[in-house]
């Protein structure tokens, strides 16, 4: 995207911190529960509660996942790895310190292919991922003059997945986190949910004249809890940076927020009042070893990966970039797509799932992935009835409709409500001379050249015959009668 | 003063063995004598009563037959230790009231053992000191007299000098202590008793107020090597808990005490004669290589080249782990919490009420080396030379056995001596903190008495978990040495 500023064109350059919480039972060095939504306090161990001589212990679990994601994003595994602490002080971090990975983490670079709407992709490469606790949570509502703290999410696991800063625009760090959420839900190692803060996002954003490669100063947005605020975010930071430069101003590196109401960052601490974390490597842990056999086994475990997945989608099942990039988005979306176009045609299949099928899943709340409004079994069989001759498209949205409505196989409605085509070429003549008959005006002006009524007609039949004759049949006769 | 308090553990555990006493009894006696000697400030906390439903439960054990390897002894607890429902302070007010709802592992294992447990020793603040002047609970007097000068008080050195001075007064059979620079040798030492800091990891963290993690280390102080086996035994093992823990299995301590050294070589490092070392420790450390070489070991001169950095080296790790490890008192969660306007006033408030200056001092100095800008120069470099450091003994250890040397560079000194300067107070601890930053077990024992009647000890140093080696050489030392003096009024 450029920016058409009053002395120029202007670049955005952006880069992205992921903050995902790691799917596990247990925190990331205690054996305290991680379920959201608990009472709070409720999941909290002495470890997470800082309280004297406690001690981490690493948890397994959390150190496969992180690697899992890592092969996600077709990153460097470091087999050796270290924890550091980062020392500051703040009422939800009991312990005065974060365990995190500084210079050494677990995982290095990568690279995330994201999905333009054009179709077409971008490479944006992965600079690190790191494994971190989480602190805990400040309530500063329920109290005038005092502050609440949570301790639940102290010490829950973190990866936190640095980007290299090479995104352009708010929506390719829009697609950016999307694909993001995608890979980890397909890895199964976070669940993106970016409203109960299971993924935030810090953007760090600055911009440049179009053509120049310098990389001008920064400001961190933090914590911003959804794509399109995260998008909001970038466009609004990139315009006050403009403003600043075109005003002859300078911009200070600094933390900002994001106020999703007023749609507006504003300052939060500048880079003099920055913290000196003081980090060293925490001595209550010894350096993180992982073998090349566990990377080689956790990698005998990946699931086909969305971009795979797309490209199968498209040599196999003929669909178009878009549509694959659509279908791939969710994994089970591409599981049910892969249910009801498996040995039927691909593009058929894909056109019921994004039209008819998406649109009654959004319709309402109670369709869920475990709930869908039809099994991708039955619509798969609709789909053969149509391709069998037994309904028409046309019938075949009726037979949706009963679908959702009843869940009964598409063979069933059809039998039910009489829905079966009419390829009886002697009913369609039929219900074609009784037209003829009751509307010779109409006749007459066709033949007399007004080739546009013929479609008219065609309408009327279908009509008379209930939307069952078939559509094929019915033109080709129309168009023959016309001629005697 | 009873009898009973004068046994060492090995001969009371012989003897309840035996059905001569019950623990009800021995622990008794000890509450009684523990009691009588509060002037020397050796207990934050007495636990009597708790004390004696363990003994009795103890006794109760012995008669199931189901004795474990240190049924119905009483033992003090360093109150770095965390006690399930009794006080732990770490001998700093920021810690004042502070009752865990858990056991260290070290504490427990000792319990599990059968020990019974007296109470809770005094210390430096957070274990930071040679002196034992740094406590919020007060000093601890040492109980030995200089005859030259009966009236001055002396400290029992630091920062375990609760648990020596109260080994050394009889009101404890055995305690325990950490070390980190010297914390459990150097008081040994001043106060005529033995203790072992053994190999980093030997024992667990888990539940133990942390100092410096990579060089905190728990081990027993008693009144002889056999006691100091005995307990360690108990003590040591694998804790899963804490991560720097070795999966090791625990030898038998006791059964290294066979007495035959035959063959050994002794490093005698030549790093450790520095100018100014006092003939008299001098003197004892040549007599111990003479009981030595009677005893069919070989001295040899060996070369620990980076030995006069330890001391700077030390003065930065410990520190900065420290200055982080301190953080979690902050007023929020537990301890004391002094009210402010805002949370950085309350924390303000409350660290400076809550920490001693020599606290306060090593966190200053442990942010100062890890701030941005200084890591590099100071953290940084000091690793290196801990690394230099343990490479030193590293290669000792190719040509010799284990290393002898004084355990510190003077006996007790008075309450009132080495206050005004900070750093020459950490000078005592100069022979035992490269041992601490090479993660090797160091022992020391009582060798001798100066010429105004105070013990003066000298250390073993082994391999890293090789501590057979040295309870076999300092059992061999300590008969030659026959050393039973004891303070005044044991």
């Amino acid at each position: 995207m450029i920016i058409q500023g009053d002395t120029g064109d202007w670049e955005i350059v952006i880069g992205l911190e992921v903050h995902a919480q790691v799917i596990s039972n247990a925190k990331l060095f205690s054996g305290a529960a991680t379920a959201f939504g608990a009472e709070p306090n409720d999941q909290v161990s002495f470890v997470d509660a800082g309280f004297p001589g406690m001690l981490p212990v690493i948890n397994e679990k959390c150190v496969e996942q992180a690697v899992r994601t890592g092969l996600g994003l077709k990153a460097q595994i470091n087999l050796t790895s270290v924890f550091a602490r980062k020392n500051y002080f703040y009422a939800d971090l009991p312990q005065g310190y974060q365990i995190s990975q500084y210079d050494m983490p677990i995982v290095g670079e990568g690279t995330l292919l994201i999905d333009l709407p054009d179709g077409s992709t971008r490479a944006i490469g992965i600079e690190r991922l790191h494994l971190e606790q989480d602190a805990g949570k400040s309530i500063h509502d329920m109290h005038p003059s005092k502050s609440y703290i949570d301790l639940n999410r102290s010490g829950v696991a973190l990866m936190e997945i640095v980007s290299k800063p090479d995104m352009r625009s708010p929506e390719e760090a829009g697609a950016y986190l999307t694909k993001l959420r995608t890979i980890l839900r397909y890895l199964g190692t976070c669940d993106g949910n970016m409203q109960e803060g299971s993924m935030r996002c810090d953007a760090n954003v600055s911009v440049r004249p179009v053509g120049s490669t310098e990389l001008r100063t920064r400001c961190e947005i933090k914590n911003v809890n959804s794509i399109r605020f995260v998008q909001q975010a970038i466009e609004y930071e990139a315009r006050r940076h403009i403003d600043v430069y075109e005003n002859g101003g300078e911009i200070k590196q600094e933390t900002r927020l994001f106020d999703s109401v007023k749609g507006e960052t504003r300052s939060m601490r500048s880079k003099e009042h920055a913290h000196d974390y003081r980090y060293f490597p925490d001595p209550d842990l010894l350096p993180l070893v992982v073998s090349q056999d566990l990377v080689d086994s956790i990698k005998a475990t990946l699931p086909e990966l969305p971009d795979e997945k797309k490209a199968r989608f498209m040599a196999e099942y003929g669909l178009n970039a878009y549509d694959a990039g659509v279908m791939v988005a969710e994994k089970e979306a591409a599981e049910f797509f892969e249910g009801v176009a498996k040995g039927r045609d691909g593009k058929t299949a894909a056109n019921w799932v994004m039209g008819d099928f998406f649109a009654t899943m959004n319709s309402d709340a109670k369709y869920t992935w475990t709930n869908p409004p039809v099994s991708a079994e039955n619509l798969g069989r609709m789909i053969d009835l149509i391709k069998d001759g037994t309904i028409s498209t046309r019938l075949a949205k009726d037979v949706f409709i009963f679908m959702v409505e009843s869940g009964k196989d598409p063979a069933t409605i059809v039998e039910e409500k009489g829905l079966k085509q009419v390829t009886d070429t002697g009913a369609i003549e039929k219900a074609i001379d009784e037209v003829f008959a009751a509307n010779p005006d109409k006749v007459a002006e066709v033949k007399a050249g007004k080739d546009k009524l013929m479609g008219w007609f065609v309408g009327q039949v279908m009509k008379a015959t209930q939307g069952k004759a078939n559509p094929g049949m019915l033109n080709e006769l129309i168009a023959k009668k016309f001629k005697e | 003063m009873s009898e009973l308090t004068k046994l060492t553990i090995a001969q009371a555990r012989d003897k309840m063995a035996k059905g001569e006493f019950t623990a009800v009894e021995l622990t008794e006696a000890h509450i009684q004598a523990m009691a009588a000697k509060r002037n020397l400030g050796a207990y934050i906390v007495e636990t009597p009563d708790l004390a004696r439903e363990q003994a009795k439960a103890s006794d109760l054990r012995r008669q199931a037959g189901q004795a474990g390897a240190l049924e119905g002894i009483p033992l003090g607890i360093k109150d770095l230790f965390c006690t399930k429902n009794v006080q732990t302070t770490a001998a700093s007010r920021i810690l004042e009231g502070f009752k865990p709802q858990y056991e260290s592992t070290v504490s427990g294992k000792l319990l599990d053992a059968g020990s019974v447990m007296l109470g809770k020793l005094n210390l430096d603040e957070f274990a930071m000191g040679s002196s034992n002047m740094t406590s919020y609970y007060g000093k601890v007097t040492n109980p030995w007299k200089s005859k030259a000068d009966p009236a001055k008080k002396l400290v029992p050195g630091g920062s375990s000098g609760g648990s020596a001075a109260a080994v050394a007064a009889r009101i404890a059979m055995g305690a325990t202590g950490t070390d980190t620079g010297g914390s459990i040798r150097q008081p040994a030492a001043f106060c005529g008793i033995t203790g072992i800091k053994p190999t980093y990891g030997r024992c667990s963290r888990w539940g133990v107020v942390a100092f410096a993690s990579s060089l905190d280390q728990a081990g027993p102080m008693a009144r002889d090597v056999r006691d100091c086996a005995i307990m360690l035994g108990a003590m040591a093992g694998h804790d899963p808990k804490d991560s720097t823990s070795a999966p090791m299995a625990v030898p038998n301590f006791e059964a290294a005490l066979t007495g035959d050294i035959r063959g050994l070589k002794v490093g005698i490092p030549k790093e450790y004669r520095p100018d100014g070392l006092s003939d008299e420790i001098q003197k004892v450390w040549e007599q111990g290589i003479e009981w030595l070489k009677a005893a069919g070991a070989t001295p040899v001169e060996i070369t620990l080249p980076h030995t006069k950095y330890a001391l700077p080296t030390y003065y930065i790790v410990a520190p900065a782990e420290a200055s982080s490890n301190l953080a979690r008192y902050d007023g929020v969660r537990f301890g004391l919490r002094v009210e402010g306007s805002s949370l950085d006033d309350m924390y303000k408030k409350t660290r400076a009420a809550g920490f001693g200056s020599e606290v306060r001092r090593r966190i200053m100095i442990g942010t100062y080396v890890l701030s941005a800008g200084y890591y590099d120069a100071y953290y940084s470099k000091a690793q290196k030379v801990r690394r230099l450091i343990a490479d030193d003994f590293k290669k000792a250890f190719e040509t010799v056995d284990v290393i002898l040397t004084p355990t510190a560079p003077s006996a007790a000194f008075g309450m009132d001596e080495n206050t005004d300067d900070p750093v020459t107070m950490w000078l005592n601890d100069v022979f035992t903190i490269p041992t601490s930053l090479a993660g090797l077990p160091g022992l020391s024992l009582p060798a001798g008495l100066d010429a105004a009647g105070l013990p003066l000890g000298l250390q073993l140093i082994g391999r890293p978990f090789d501590e057979e080696t040295v309870f076999k050489v300092a059992g061999v030392m300590e008969s030659a040495a026959g050393f039973t003096a004891t303070p005044e009024g044991v």
